[in-house]
């Protein structure tokens, strides 16, 4: 019983921190309908910053710190990778997001050898509490509270601000928003500027989890928290919380099950046969808009 | 009629190759409304669609209110005073009736009660449905909250691309009717229509665009009577 807890909790830990990347992703497709390839790496990125901020100050300043030069980055990237192909084919986009992607990683390369950095013990997170018999770090309890008042927080921003009208409108028609005097470049630019901030908390709570960060750790969680926005229905924002928790909680309970049975080394495979098996009945996902608008 | 609101001089729009518009000039005084009927793909809407700096002309110039305004983006237009309602209405279908107004009123920071409320009082269908998604609407419905969202700018000039296209006649004709009492309360409008009879019948004055140009310009009951107009976008024989 006491070891369900445990896997329960540490998949709802884990399906948060994806839930946090996941965000980013959608919130990108939303309007942009581009999937953002480099943000993977972005979120790699942050955990770096958090190294190697962290090694020369407080913890309460250079999480913060982290913070904003992600969302500086993720703000750059747009800017300089994506803004001129405003009006290329969408598969040029794309191109030059996995561009983005492999620059992040080959700069990650350069600065830190290519050795696996470990991420420092944050106080408080990585401290240990006691959950129905259970050890664990606080790091798993706080994360689903964290992403929830998060979500909760970016769902006022989207439904009750001029902002979030402004974003989706944007979403559904760019023209139609310009002439209503929106300026869509600066709508763009808060929509990366609000999933990199996300991703850096994000990259606080994992690499707390799992210490060891090399250039290619952003690669498998940002593929993760991808396949959990499709899952979830690609430009829904509960969609791509639900599906991260949903991947979340079944990878840790196959990574659980009993070794003897040693299946564990597939608990990524699982994932992806998941997106299959959800592709094929409900190609849209969860809650993905019907391709149809009446108009 | 007032002064001069809009100018247009020697405007020509290219698109690739193609010319569009091939140096077409007009005005809009104060107060007037001013209607361009012609055909399809004879250049109406690639005006308006200069005017409101969606496009940028290859030549030629757009004064409004005495100011240059051709090299200005989109939001500095709308800033002056220029609100448009999009040919095929346009209409946010994932923002409510309310939140498709608001939308309208992006740029300013004010009360927008009174315009809210003059708005459902051109238009009480919508103040019924204000909380409905906007892509549930009828055609005639969005068709008025097009013209309800771009009131809420509050223009000087309100520029309309076809707001009868696609519409049943009993609802164009309402349509119609609030456009002319938009005019009697101080908008001045710009109206492009291929629907030359009830365009003319609400117009003060009028220009026939075609291939580009401008062929006939009169006020709107004389190009009503105009054999060359009659015959060709009036049916008449």
């Amino acid at each position: 019983m006491e070891y369900v807890i445990s896997v329960l909790l540490s998949g709802i830990s884990v399906g948060g921190q994806y839930a946090l990347i996941a965000i980013g992703y959608t919130l990108v497709y939303g309007i942009l309908r581009l999937i953002n390839f480099a943000h993977g790496d972005v979120f790699m990125v942050a955990g770096l910053l958090g190294i190697y901020l962290t090694a020369t100050m407080p913890v309460y300043v250079s999480i913060p710190l982290v913070i904003l030069i992600t969302v500086f980055l993720g703000f750059i990237i747009e800017r300089a990778a994506y803004r001129p192909l405003r009006s290329a084919p969408r598969m040029s986009v794309m191109i030059s997001a996995i561009g983005v992607s492999y620059l992040l990683q080959n700069t990650a390369t350069y600065v830190t050898g290519g050795q696996p950095m470990t991420y420092p013990v944050i106080p408080f997170l990585s401290s240990t509490v006691n959950v129905a018999g259970t050890q664990t770090k606080w790091v798993v309890i706080l994360t689903p509270i964290l992403v929830l008042v998060l979500v909760y927080a970016l769902n006022m921003l989207i439904n009750k601000t001029k902002v979030g009208m402004a974003m989706r409108a944007v979403s559904k028609d760019f023209e139609t928003s310009r002439l209503m005097g929106i300026r869509i470049n600066a709508i763009i630019s808060v929509t990366f500027v609000i999933g990199s901030a996300l991703a850096a908390v994000g990259s606080v709570l994992f690499f707390t989890n799992y210490p060891a960060i090399t250039p290619m750790a952003g690669a498998m969680p940002g593929l993760k928290a991808f396949v959990a926005a499709v899952f979830g229905g690609i430009g829904s924002i509960p969609g791509a919380v639900i599906g991260a928790f949903i991947i979340g909680i079944c990878e840790t309970i196959i990574k659980g099950l009993p070794s003897a049975w040693d299946v564990s080394v597939f608990s990524d495979a699982f994932t992806f046969a998941l997106l299959i098996v959800i592709l094929i009945f409900k190609p849209q996902g969860l809650f993905g808009e019907a391709a149809t608008d009446k108009v | 009629m007032g002064e001069q609101l809009l100018q247009i001089e020697n405007l020509k729009v290219r698109y690739g190759g193609i010319e569009a518009v091939r140096g077409i000039s007009f005005d809009v005084k104060q107060g007037e409304i001013v209607t361009l009927i012609g055909a399809n793909g004879a250049g109406k809407s690639s005006t308006l669609r200069t005017i409101s700096g969606l496009v940028k002309p290859s030549e030629g110039k757009v004064i409004f209110g005495g100011e240059d305004i051709t090299a200005k983006d989109p939001t500095q237009i709308v800033q002056k005073g220029l609100m448009m309602v999009p040919e095929g209405r346009r209409i946010f279908p994932n923002l409510t009736v309310l939140e498709n107004l608001k939308v309208g009123a992006y740029l300013r920071n004010d009360d927008l009660e009174k315009d809210i409320e003059a708005v459902y009082g051109y238009f009480p269908r919508l103040k019924e449905r204000s909380w409905q998604e906007g892509g549930t609407l009828s055609g005639g419905e969005q068709q008025m909250l097009a013209v309800g969202r771009a009131l809420m700018g509050r223009p000087r000039l309100l520029m309309m691309d076809e707001p009868s296209l696609g519409l049943a006649p009993i609802v164009v004709q309402e349509i119609f009717k609030i456009i002319r009492r938009i005019n009697e309360a101080g908008t001045t409008v710009l109206l492009i229509e291929q629907n030359a009879n009830m365009a003319l019948g609400v117009a003060d004055r009028a220009y026939v665009i075609e291939n580009g140009k401008i062929t006939i310009e009169g006020t709107g009951e004389e190009l009503l009577k105009d054999e060359k107009v009659r015959a060709a976008y009036l049916g008449a024989s």
